[in-house]
């Protein structure tokens, strides 16, 4: 089966009944880092494709209803009509401002859901404020316009009720790291099943330009005029420590390696958080324009890759462990090679955490992109799901007249 | 422990009814005394009310004021409305215990002490100057001491247990000496030791020797003149147990889940007094029912209504500062017209207030609370039985008319407990639920689904849930176009869209009963209450009416939005309207705004339900200004 293929609401297997969740299984870590003979492709290339980890799925079911990628050629085997991406377009005026990344994002998801599902009417899209929350209008699937920053409440009870519908939240950063910040922390550590898309423009784009919680220091906007105060957060880090199961970045402005986070995000049975670089050409115009533009990218960002060394400038540079600090090395004057570089494994919470923090705000190091983190741990809903039918096969189905009737009782003739 | 059977030498006497108060330490077991208590008077047959009365501290220091927990109960064998005015036995456990509570006893009642807790640390902690027990402050009342402490650590000479574990024993000698005073049976509190403490063998021992032991204090010491008797009442035949508010509201969820199909799901965070509610609805997996402890308030209502727009019933329940946190998506709801259960166990504020002691005054906020035009029914249960019909009914009107709506209780009715008549399942309202699908859903000529044309009579928008082919659509907080629910800045729209969402609840009205006026049905004064006060009015309007010519009537309100349609031609019909709460005026208000009439407002803002007889003496003001 591929990487892509999802079984929702399907019990992981294995899972005890009423068993504690249990950690990664061990053979989420590779068994040693495989040394890379070749030097690493460009960088926009080469997570394109990620690597199978055949160990962490558990095996599709047989009622599954996820169709393989077309590519694989399995689409029509089902004989279910192939939806295409204009099935999830709605005649809705899309009112984004024109250039704004937030177009990228929808044709990368519009183009994805067509492979990853056939049915879309068990697809649903739950925002909450802010420009890229109007995500769900544009959206021919069931979906709400929710609260500023509760997204993933209105989520966690859709999920938990219905955990075979696919759900997906759609956040940016102040809704999501700001006002909503408690709420996106719970439903981390919780895991519920389901996708999370974090448009981060570092800046309140719908309020007209106010700073937000990634916004850097010293930022000057209209609520700022002698720069801001606030430390921003680093939302991948605030993920990884709430104990996301799957942790990626990618940017608007590389849809190849959009459409493979995704793919991967909708792969992985938890919270599947993916934090997307977004430009405001409005409020915060190239904010990001170090790390997705063709002068700088290559220089500026490391692509991310499970079990590939992280090289990066066209394999010129690579990043390497010295202690517990990262270095970047280079490649081409003879005195290092691939084989001194980190070698990535998306299984290992440590690294993931060191290549977060330490490949931030630091304009001497790349900024990296691709999926940080990923770990096999049971999701809220299906447990939720498997007490319920748990308690019932224990107690009988539930019946109402003993219910009421039960305790002492007494009757009066 | 052989000896219970033991001939008892005490004169019995008979009795109508009795209030008795068991009163301590925070630490003391008072609750559970009361319970077991109320427990073997149910069972005794007796009508029954109750009032839990505990501090916010769960272990305050002990022998000071504020740790002093206190368990009410009025029994009788007519039926009985409130938890009694006035004391006839006071058990108090020690000298804190005494001096807040020595208030409620009626001159003349019984005042069992523990002489052990009068020690001069225990005054000088309960402030009280000189001993109460020998200053004579006690006059007038049958003051009976018993050395609690010291009579409990003898009977557990035996028994290896520290002197702490004995001390905490001393609780079932007064359950003992209670329950032998009243003729109560005490198998039921044996079985229930038995049960509590089936895994330790010395504790559950422990605590049958002492029950024994306080159960034949009494014949032992000659300290009581007599014991009493309270007959069976005659209540309506059928199947009874005791219930508690909370319980009530579980079970009346747990029926409409039943009634309807609809899986109900239950999203909360913990809060005082609601949080019983969860521990009773997360036993009860086995009806499909799930519950969810949220982060917080917000995440609660927003995962129910998330499971709401998924087809089941999002339901979920706080106490006033939670609802204050809910009010965001409450207008959500409103908005996207799904069902929505919001349950209000009330506590005193404002803020934090006083949690652990009951209060009406979260009406104006359950109608009115919201940003916007945000019209939502509201209905509050009137006894700790009626939870169970009020719970049922907010969930049935939710999904019949596509809309939040708000419940309201309080600590009283939600700690208190009384006998209850269990209601036949098959003799509940129908409960039909409908989901939209492609057949019957309304459509534009395009084949597009229009998610806001309404039913006509209801005017209830469809409901069509995720998973359903061809109907998906879009909800959000955004004003919504009329038919395609699609997002609408259109001034005429928004005005007829606000419209619409008043009339739609203003509808509720078609299908209210007519309302029952209790006692007279004309006359001077018209009593009109809403929620716990119900108990208080009934027999407030009794008594008037036994002991005077006042013709009083009284009406309780189910709803308090929409009001029942014939509630003006009611007050017509009486010279004065009066309008006890336990809040400063709030039904009041609404009352005059609506019925432009100069209703007299009987307000009590103190943590405690009403006393009938303060309600007497209010319906006799209003009767003589009526003239
Ligand atoms: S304000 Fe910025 S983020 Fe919002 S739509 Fe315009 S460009 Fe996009």
């Amino acid at each position: 089966m591929s990487d892509d293929q999802k079984p929702k609401g399907v019990k992981p297997a294995g899972l005890p009944t009423g068993a504690k969740p249990a950690g990664p299984p061990k053979a989420a870590k590779p068994a040693g880092p495989p040394k890379a003979a070749k030097p690493a492709g460009p960088p926009g290339a080469k997570a394109v494709k990620p690597p199978a980890r055949p160990a962490l799925r558990p095996p599709k079911p047989p009622t599954a209803r996820v169709v393989g990628a077309p590519a694989e050629g399995d689409g029509e085997a089902h004989g279910l009509p192939v939806l295409t991406r204009k099935d999830f377009a709605t005649p809705a005026d899309v009112r984004w401002c024109p250039g704004c990344g937030d177009y990228a994002v929808l044709a990368a998801v519009q183009r994805v859901l067509p492979e990853l599902t056939e049915k879309k009417e068990d697809v649903v899209f739950i925002s909450g404020i802010g420009c890229s929350s109007r995500f769900p209008y544009y959206m021919n699937t069931y979906g709400m316009h929710s609260i500023h920053g509760r997204a993933p409440t209105v989520a966690t009870g859709l999920k938990s009720s219905r955990p075979e519908l696919d759900v997906w939240v759609i956040t940016g950063d102040g809704d999501a790291l700001s006002i909503g910040a408690g709420h996106f922390a719970h439903m981390l550590r919780r895991n519920v099943d389901l996708q999370v898309i974090l448009f981060n423009n570092q800046i309140y784009g719908l309020t007209k330009g106010q700073y937000s919680p990634t916004s850097e220091v010293g930022k000057v906007t209209k609520s700022s005029p002698y720069g801001s105060l606030d430390h921003p957060f680093n939302p991948a880090a605030l993920a990884l420590g709430a104990d996301a199961s799957f942790v990626a970045r990618t940017m608007d402005r590389d849809p190849k390696h959009m459409q493979a986070m995704l793919r991967r995000a909708h792969a992985h049975r938890g919270t599947a958080f993916v934090e997307v670089y977004q430009n405001c050409n409005i409020f915060n115009d190239g904010a990001f324009f170090d790390f997705t533009e063709k002068d700088s990218k290559p220089e500026r960002t490391v692509f991310v890759e499970h079990g590939q060394p992280l090289v990066y400038d066209d394999g010129t540079k690579g990043i390497m462990l010295d202690g517990v600090t990262l270095r970047s090395v280079n490649l081409d004057d003879g005195n290092r090679s691939t084989d001194d570089c980190l070698v990535w494994d998306e299984g290992d919470k440590t690294l993931a955490f060191l290549v977060i923090q330490q490949l931030f705000w630091n304009d001497a190091l790349p900024r990296p992109f691709g999926v940080f983190y990923i770990e096999d741990r049971p999701a809220y809903d299906a447990m939720l799901q498997e007490q319920v039918e748990a308690v019932t096969e224990k107690k009988g189905e539930g019946d109402l007249r003993a219910l009421l009737h039960a305790g002492a009782t007494w009757t009066i003739s | 422990m052989s000896d219970t059977a033991s001939p008892t030498t005490t004169p019995t006497r008979t009795l109508p009814e009795v209030t008795v108060l068991f009163a301590g330490d925070s630490g003391d077991g008072m609750q559970l005394t009361g319970g077991q208590f109320s427990h073997a008077t149910a069972l005794a047959r007796n009508d029954l009310a109750t009032l839990p009365d505990f501090p916010a501290e769960i272990r305050a220091p002990a022998g000071t004021l504020y740790g002093v927990s206190a368990f009410q109960l009025h029994f009788g064998e007519r039926a009985i409305h409130t938890p009694g005015d006035e004391v006839d036995l006071l058990v108090a456990m020690n000298a804190a215990a005494l001096k807040v509570n020595l208030g409620r006893v009626r001159s003349g009642g019984t005042i069992i002490v523990n002489r052990n807790s009068f020690a001069q640390r225990d005054l000088d902690l309960a402030s009280y100057e000189s001993n109460p027990l020998e200053d004579g402050s006690l006059e007038g009342y049958d003051v009976v001491e018993v050395e609690l402490t010291k009579l409990t650590r003898e009977a557990l000479a035996d028994f290896d247990l520290s002197t702490k574990d004995t001390d905490r024993s001393k609780n079932m000698f007064a359950l003992g000496l209670a329950l032998w005073m009243y003729t109560r049976p005490i198998e039921p509190a044996r079985e229930w030791i038995r049960g509590k403490f089936a895994t330790n063998e010395t504790i559950r021992d422990a605590n049958l020797t002492v029950l024994n032991k306080g159960y034949h204090y009494g014949d032992i010491t000659e300290a009581f003149a007599a014991r009493y008797e309270v007959p069976p009442a005659k209540l309506d035949p059928g199947v009874y147990r005791t219930i508690k508010g909370n319980d009530a509201l579980a079970l009346g969820l747990v029926a409409a889940t039943v009634k309807s199909g609809l899986k109900i799901f239950y999203g909360t965070y913990p809060i005082t007094p609601a949080s019983d509610l969860l521990h009773a609805l997360s036993r009860y997996k086995e009806f499909g029912l799930r519950t969810f402890q949220a982060e917080d308030e917000i995440a609660a209502v927003g995962s129910a209504l998330g499971a709401s727009f998924g087809g089941g019933l999002g339901v979920t329940a706080t106490s006033g500062p939670g609802v204050a946190l809910k009010t965001e998506f409450i207008g959500l709801a409103t908005m996207t017209e799904l069902p929505l259960v919001v349950i209000d166990v009330q506590r005193a504020g404002p803020s934090t207030g006083m949690p652990t002691k009951t209060e009406q005054s979260d009406l104006m906020m359950a109608i009115y609370g919201r940003n916007g035009e945000a019209p939502a029914p509201v209905l509050a249960a009137k006894t700790p039985g009626d939870c169970f019909e009020a719970a049922y009914e907010a969930a049935r009107i939710a999904v019949k008319y596509m809309t939040p709506v708000l419940l309201l209780s309080d600590g009283y009715l939600g700690n208190g407990s009384e006998p209850w008549r269990i209601p036949d399942p098959d003799a509940l309202p129908d409960f039909p639920v409908h989901f939209a699908d492609s057949e019957d859903a309304p459509t534009d000529e395009d084949g597009t689904f229009l998610p806001y044309v309404r039913d006509a009579e209801t005017l209830a928008r469809p409901w069509a849930k995720p998973g359903t082919p061809a109907l998906e659509h879009r909800l959000g907080g955004l004003e919504k176009d009329e038919r395609t629910g699609g997002v609408s800045y259109d001034p005429e729209n928004h005005q007829r869209m606000t419209v619409l969402r008043a009339e739609k609840i203003a509808g509720i009205t078609r299908e209210l009963p007519p309302l029952e006026v209790e006692g007279d049905d004309n006359g001077e004064v018209l009593v009109i209450g809403w929620g716990s006060t119900y108990g208080a009015i009934k027999a407030a309007v009794n008594h008037i009416r036994d002991e005077s010519d006042l013709r009083v009537g009284h009406v309780h309100l189910r709803w308090l939005n929409p009001l029942p349609a014939d509630l003006g031609e009611v007050i017509e019909r009486f010279g004065r309207v009066l309008v006890p709460e336990l809040n400063h005026g709030q039904l009041v208000r609404l009352l005059r705004e609506r019925y432009l009439i100069p209703a007299v407002s009987l307000p009590k803002i103190q943590g405690l339900p009403f006393k009938a007889s303060e309600i007497q003496d209010a319906i006799r003001a209003a009767a003589s200004n009526a003239n």
